[in-house]
């Protein structure tokens, strides 16, 4: 009898349906790998696991019993642990390591009132050996580093006498060092009889560690790979086409260069690289959580600083102190989550469709100061119409809108105005599939610039660009992958 | 959060559709609670009326008005800092020492009304300067900077004069007898009455409302301010700088604050020591009383001066109706209460 079996699981948010029936089992001791593109159902089926959201429909059963948690705290009695991509959460800075470890038992009920720190010490020590883990159990909590922070966590899953542990982008902010550390130790609590559902981009963390891969699209489970798994093929049932598949509408970088990097440092530590955008091309950056995709695209948008290197824009020298600067030179940003890098809160003025586009062209629309005229109210009738946006008109509430409208949105706010560069950090966070495909073409309609695109999942990447890099450890590697000629894998699978 | 679907959208600019009676109890509700602010005050004012004939009379209205001029000014100003996302507690302190500012400025220093005013504007719009920098450069969490300038200042106000009170006549801390007056000119701000009926004091709470009301609600500056106050890593990304834009806030509400204490000085004509005590609560009070005019559920200029302009009323009323002057503080705390709770709790339920 499998540990997990999960039967024809549904769940939606109001008329989009994130889990379409989805079956599946995990046996004792087994590494079960979960892939899925973004929106593929993988976050709501691990939140239904560890009870934070509830399905709608279906069985779980774990153990033979029926298992259908409706807190964390539920899920975790029941045997089954998460550990979140945002270990932070684990605990805080000024605790120290080991009341970190016993956070949880201290909002217990059965926990007596007063806990000397010896009894503190003494269980954290047990939950570390029984774990197999060695941290500095006085040490402060803030000063630990993820991977400490992670090996945190999954004592305190394990002190729960887990059965099955879940794991979101565990190496996400991992050096390899310490990706390679963490797999030591999921390898030997596979061998106790643990079993642990992994969910990551990384291949190369499934190639090592995964005895079987389970592949999510549109709400199911459509393939189980076992060991060895080819993820060539594993890629291809993801993403639902196959990788060779040449893009119909490609063009070769052939326009003039419109902005370089030469030598540049992200970080004063990381290696050197150098990239070159043209005009009409759209070039994707993937990598992992944690790469340094943000911080690349940050650093061109002048928020944050480069440790060293050249930037130049049409030939001339490029030096941004802040957004204004970029704003200025026509480099345009939409940052990665919308919601708190674009939007204004709801029933807060500026919080219509209008508004949100007109925020960053205020003072060119209205260079009076009044706010006279339908300046924007006009500009957002065009988005409208040019991108689809679906909304009751252009003074609607940009909360009324679903994800993918709202992220329509915040490019039609950067294509208001021409820019010479154009950065998107994921813009597809939280983005249907149908919206994604309108805000692709729109993306690939404008030949007049170079568009940079963040994106840590490879089947957008694949879907948008015209040439994906890939970076890691905050520099770009070498490979660079053409996605109208060459079998994209190598980029992929990074 | 609801989504629209493709289906279930409405046209473009229509309003809420009362098809069946629920749908018109929850629009009805809806513009009840808009003008919950407006129809109270007007019952109100019937109520006092029917109780007390002299209440409707124009020189009660004015004098309601006029008492109520300087909270609506500070009021004002708390309510573009609110914009931006901060606070400024010490509005009341600069108030009082602009009290004091231009009583020294008068009566020691022997400079006239068209040498004063300048002088404590530019004492306010310092000290939002001195509140700004301490946010904004050093960032000092908005809350304890402004409370920690409060303190200062009401100490401040007391070192020039070793701790008296200003009138004529003033013994100054090395013994000397301060000569200056009064410029009867200054004193006009707060005693005159065009056409013998409007007060001075009124025509500035006017101004000062209807150009705060513009510039926030009308100009890209004022979208830029709540912009700040409403997500300030979006503003930035925008391209705009929220520094400035804090500051002019802080510098704006540290200018009101001394024009409310002009006002003060200009009524009183002596520089009290105590004088300006519950502005800052008051203040505050009226700014977020304002949040549930309109049904708002923010700050907004025009829901400040409401706000104050029917604590004002209700005062007055119940005064004349014989209240004791001490179930003032209560009466103010049980409108901010109804208020908020108003706002929050009930409005809640309808736009989700």
């Amino acid at each position: 009898m499998p540990l997990l079996h999960v039967e024809n699981i549904t769940r939606s948010f109001g008329s989009t349906r994130a889990l379409a029936g989805a079956y599946f089992s995990i046996e004792r001791g087994e590494i079960v790998a979960l892939m899925g593109a973004n929106g593929a159902g993988k976050s709501t089926l691990v939140n239904i696991l560890s009870g934070v959201l509830a399905a709608d429909g279906g069985t779980i059963s774990l153990n033979d019993r029926l298992f259908s948690p409706r807190t964390p705290s539920e899920a975790g009695k029941a045997g089954v642990v998460t550990v979140h991509q945002s270990t932070d959460l684990v605990g805080a800075a000024g605790l120290t390591v080991a009341d970190a470890l016993l956070l949880h038992r201290f909002a217990e009920r059965g926990t007596p009132f007063f806990v000397s720190r010896a009894s503190v010490r003494r269980q954290a020590r047990a939950m570390l050996d029984a774990a197999g883990f060695s941290l500095p159990l006085e040490g402060d909590f803030g000063d630990l580093t993820a991977a400490d922070r992670q090996l945190v966590a999954i004592a305190r899953a394990l002190a729960n006498k887990a059965d099955l542990l879940i794991l979101d982008e565990p190496t996400a902010s991992l050096s390899a060092d310490e990706s390679r550390r963490l797999f030591d130790i999921l390898l030997s609590l596979r061998a106790q009889g643990l079993a642990i559902l992994y969910i990551s981009h990384r291949t190369a963390d499934l190639e090592a560690i995964a005895d079987r891969a389970l592949v999510m699209r549109g709400g199911r489970v459509v393939g189980s790979f076992n060991r060895p798994i080819d993820f060539s093929s594993a890629i291809e049932t993801m993403i639902g086409r196959r990788l060779e598949a040449a893009r119909p509408d490609a063009r070769p970088a052939t326009g003039p260069a419109v902005f370089e990097m030469r030598d540049i440092r992200l970080l004063p530590a990381s290696a050197p690289f150098d990239l070159t955008l043209h005009e009409g091309e759209v070039v994707a950056i993937t990598g992992v959580l944690g790469a340094g995709k943000s911080r690349l695209l940050s650093a061109i948008f002048g928020v944050k600083g480069l440790a060293s290197g050249e930037m130049r824009l049409d030939g001339r020298s490029y030096r941004p102190k802040s957004a204004a600067d970029a704003i200025a030179a026509s480099v345009a940003m939409a940052a990665e989550d919308r919601h708190r890098s674009s939007l204004m809160p709801v029933a807060w003025p500026g919080n219509s469709l209008a508004a949100t586009i007109s925020l960053p062209h205020l003072s060119k629309w209205y260079p009076h100061g009044l706010l006279l005229g339908g300046r924007e109210r006009c500009e957002a009738e065009q988005a409208i119409s040019r991108l689809g946006i679906k909304a009751a008109g252009p003074l609607a509430s940009v909360w009324t809108l679903s994800g993918g409208n709202q992220q329509k949105t915040v490019i039609a706010r950067w294509e208001a105005e021409p820019s010479r560069l154009l950065l998107l950090d994921e813009p597809f966070q939280g983005v249907d599939v149908g919206a994604r495909h309108d805000i692709i073409q729109a993306i690939r309609a404008r030949t007049d610039r170079a568009t940079l695109i963040a994106t840590s999942d490879p089947e957008e990447a694949y879907e948008v660009a015209d040439r994906i890099l890939t970076i890691d450890r905050h520099t770009l590697l070498p490979v660079v992958t053409n996605v109208a000629s060459s079998s994209a894998i190598q980029g992929l699978s990074a | 959060m609801t989504t629209i679907d493709d289906e279930a959208l409405p046209k473009a600019g229509a309003g809420p559709k009362s098809r069946n009676p629920a749908n018109r109890l929850l629009a009805l509700g809806s513009v009840l609670r808009a003008g919950a602010v407006f129809i109270l005050l007007g019952l109100m004012v019937i109520g006092f009326t029917y109780a007390e004939p002299a209440f409707i009379n124009i020189g009660n209205l004015m004098s309601i008005l006029q008492a109520v001029s300087v909270v609506a000014i500070l009021g004002a100003g708390v309510t573009v800092t609110l914009a931006v996302g901060g606070f400024d507690l010490s509005i009341g302190a600069v108030a009082a020492s602009s009290v004091m500012a231009a009583s020294y400025a008068m009566i020691v220093l022997h400079l006239d009304a068209f040498a004063t005013v300048p002088l404590v504007l530019a004492f306010g719009a310092a000290i939002g300067l001195v509140n700004a920098f301490l946010i904004v450069r050093l960032r000092v969490p908005d809350l304890l900077a402004t409370l920690a300038m409060m303190f200062l200042l009401s100490g401040l106000q007391l070192i020039p004069t070793a701790g008296r009170s200003i009138s004529a006549g003033l013994v100054l801390p090395d013994g000397s007898k301060a000569t200056g007056a009064y410029d009867p000119a200054f004193l006009l701000i707060g005693r005159y009455s065009l056409f013998n009926t409007l007060p001075v004091s009124v025509v500035l709470m006017a101004v000062a409302a209807i150009v705060l009301f513009v510039l926030t609600e009308r100009t890209r500056i004022g979208r830029l301010l709540f912009a700040t106050g409403g997500n300030e890593v979006a503003t930035r990304l925008a391209g705009a700088s929220t520094t400035r834009l804090k500051t002019l806030a802080y510098v704006i509400s540290g200018t009101l604050a001394a024009l409310g204490g002009i006002v003060i000085a200009a009524r009183v004509g002596r520089g009290d020591v105590s004088s300006g005590g519950s502005l800052l609560m008051d203040s505050v009070a009226a700014a977020l009383i304002g949040f549930a005019v309109l049904n708002l559920r923010r700050p907004n200029v025009l829901g400040t001066i409401a706000g104050a302009v029917f604590v004002g009323v209700l005062l007055n009323g119940l005064t004349m109706l014989n209240a004791p002057y001490y179930t003032q503080d209560f009466v103010k705390g049980a409108v901010l209460v109804g208020a908020l709770a108003l706002t929050y709790g009930l409005g809640r339920n309808t736009d989700r």
